[in-house]
């Protein structure tokens, strides 16, 4: 039973350690990912942590060219493009995330509706450490 | 769900003013703000005695980030000579300014005052392409950020998804960004003032003069295919589907009714006023529509009792190509997935049954955020007048005009309906 808070600082403290955790309605059952503290739905407010597959299907997705100062850092930019995407997962909640292993420099070789799959990917050295969600081809 | 309330008391429109917009390196916001104070004041046919405006509404999206320096309500109010009054300011991203003339209308509608200054100013251009990216992805949603997310890669990702579900390809945008320079060489404001083969000249003539390859295009799709001209920035958003990065201020007299016709004997009346909020990409309900637009179109209808069809043409929110074909789709002027079709068409040009960003458009007019909502709605009264000089809706007597505002990507937006008597 997993008794951290609902919370964004809990929700990216499990990516950290590989887990993509959503929250459920103990009311009506609707699961969310994000997790949320309030249910959309029936306005319960009495969630719990809920463990997503991973699972799902590419919806929409974008490579990004212009890369921020964050991304730039990571070597991204005009010459080497990255893709982000909307993922649909199994279970129902849409994910934004970034798509590893497709082709950014070619963005209509990336297909909608393909299926992906979670991966935790770990950046950067040090202090600067940090474990972020993507997506794969599965 | 969305409210049908009338406001209690008529509100109208009887000044407008607005700066250039562009990069300025010489003007600051007060600058700007002033320029557009000053028009406004002139623009008020029966003259105004500043004295008598008794409240002001400004909206800034985020001068604190781009020149930092926050609480931009009493340097206004200084400004304008019209300290101590109350000033409030209003954020909302890039629908700033429309929150602000809301808050004027509401208090005007209440009773509470009589006569407001609601305006809007931002000032970007003193800072690089890649802090304004960073700075504007502040409004952005948070997952969406930590994804990746720029701005226009999240209405890159909203045109993949139109694209697959209607058959829409890039094309179709580069009608939007066709028609938007074709109407900014019309409009003395604007940023940019060419046409797309204005810019395929210039580009040709700096080729011969390096003597360099010169491109030999045939018309403007080809030369927007081709990413020397058009680079890539967030596909399918190329740079001639993004707007600028632009310094400028807007403001409006908002006055009761009763009394508009004692400052003109043309007011321009706002019948229709809504605002919706939307969830970010991972949790709004549809990736093809503005959740936002959707409760705001259905309070301004409601309000105004009019119908789609009764909007004879708009100002709409076109940061990026895409969101002027979803716009014009969410507010009930063409179905859903037939936007692209009437725009290849000609329908939103100024000739066609449905005008769209008589203006030039965020894309060619500029867009400094917080001053964008209110610039729309100087452009609407600017045509509703018959004042729009050449960029004129021919061929038309002009009653109902409308604005739609967006702020982030799609968190905030708003819908305005406004009605010649």
């Amino acid at each position: 039973m997993e008794d951290r808070p609902i919370s964004d600082i809990s929700y990216y403290k499990f990516i950290e350690e590989g887990k993509l955790m959503g929250s459920r309605c103990r009311e009506c059952g609707k699961i969310y990912h994000p997790p949320r503290h309030f249910c959309e739905d029936c306005f319960g407010t009495d969630m719990e942590w809920h463990e997503l597959k991973g699972e799902g299907e590419l919806t929409t997705y974008t490579c990004i060219f212009v890369a921020p100062p964050y991304m730039a850092r990571e070597g991204y930019g005009r010459d080497n493009p990255y893709c982000t995407g909307v993922v649909t997962l199994a279970e129902g909640p849409r994910v934004v995330a970034r798509i590893e292993g497709v082709d950014a420099k070619n963005p209509e070789s990336i297909k909608i509706g393909m299926a992906v799959k979670a991966e935790f990917v770990r950046s950067g050295e040090g202090e600067g450490a940090r474990t972020y969600l993507a997506f794969r081809p599965a | 769900m969305a409210g049908k309330k009338k406001l209690g008391r008529g509100v109208a429109i009887v000044g407008a003013g607005m700066s250039n917009f562009g990069m300025f390196p010489d003007k600051d916001s007060k600058d700007l703000f002033a320029e557009a104070f000053r028009e406004l004041m002139d623009s008020v046919d029966k003259g105004l005695d500043p004295r008598d405006i008794q409240a002001i509404w400004i909206g800034n999206f985020s001068n604190d980030f781009f020149v930092h320096q926050a609480h931009w309500g009493p340097i206004i109010a200084d400004l304008t000579g019209l300290a101590p009054r109350a000033v409030t300011r209003t954020e909302g991203a890039c629908a700033s300014s429309t929150l602000a003339v809301r808050d004027g209308i509401m208090a005007i509608a209440s009773g509470m005052y009589d006569i407001v200054l609601a305006g809007g100013v931002e000032e970007m251009s003193k800072r690089t392409t890649e802090e304004v990216t960073e700075g504007l992805a502040l409004a952005t949603s948070p997952y969406e950020g930590a994804a990746g997310f720029t701005f226009p890669g999240v209405f890159g990702a909203l045109a993949n998804a139109y694209f697959h579900k209607y058959g829409a390809n890039r094309e179709h945008l580069m009608n939007v960004t066709i028609k938007s320079h074709e109407n900014a060489p019309l409009n003395p404001k604007a940023q940019f003032k060419q046409t797309i083969r204005d810019l395929m000249e210039a580009r040709k003539e700096k080729a011969r003069q390096k003597g360099l390859p010169v491109p030999d295009w045939s018309d403007e799709k080809e030369a927007l295919f081709d990413p020397s001209f058009n680079p890539p920035v967030a596909w399918p958003m190329h740079l001639f589907d993004c707007c600028p990065i632009s310094d400028g201020a807007s403001c409006v007299l908002l006055v009761a009714e009763e009394l508009a016709r004692s400052f003109t004997d043309d007011p321009v009346y706002i019948v229709g006023f809504g605002q919706g909020s939307g969830r970010g990409l991972h949790a709004c309900p549809s990736l093809t529509s503005f959740e936002a637009n959707r409760q705001a179109a259905a309070e301004a209808y409601g309000m105004s009792g009019l119908k789609p069809k009764d909007i004879q043409f708009a100002e709409v929110h076109d940061c990026f190509s895409i969101a002027e074909l979803i716009h014009i789709e969410d507010l009930g002027f063409f179905g859903e997935g037939e936007a692209y079709k009437a725009v290849a068409e000609g329908e939103t040009r100024r000739e066609g049954h449905m005008p769209i960003n008589t203006s030039g458009g965020l894309k060619c007019k500029g867009h400094p955020v917080g001053a964008t909502g209110v610039a729309q709605m100087y452009e609407v009264w600017k045509q509703l007048r018959g004042e729009a000089g050449e960029r004129q809706i021919p061929g038309r007597e002009l009653r109902i005009g409308a604005t739609q505002n967006l702020g982030g990507t799609g968190g905030t937006c708003t819908f305005t309906i406004f009605e010649r008597r």
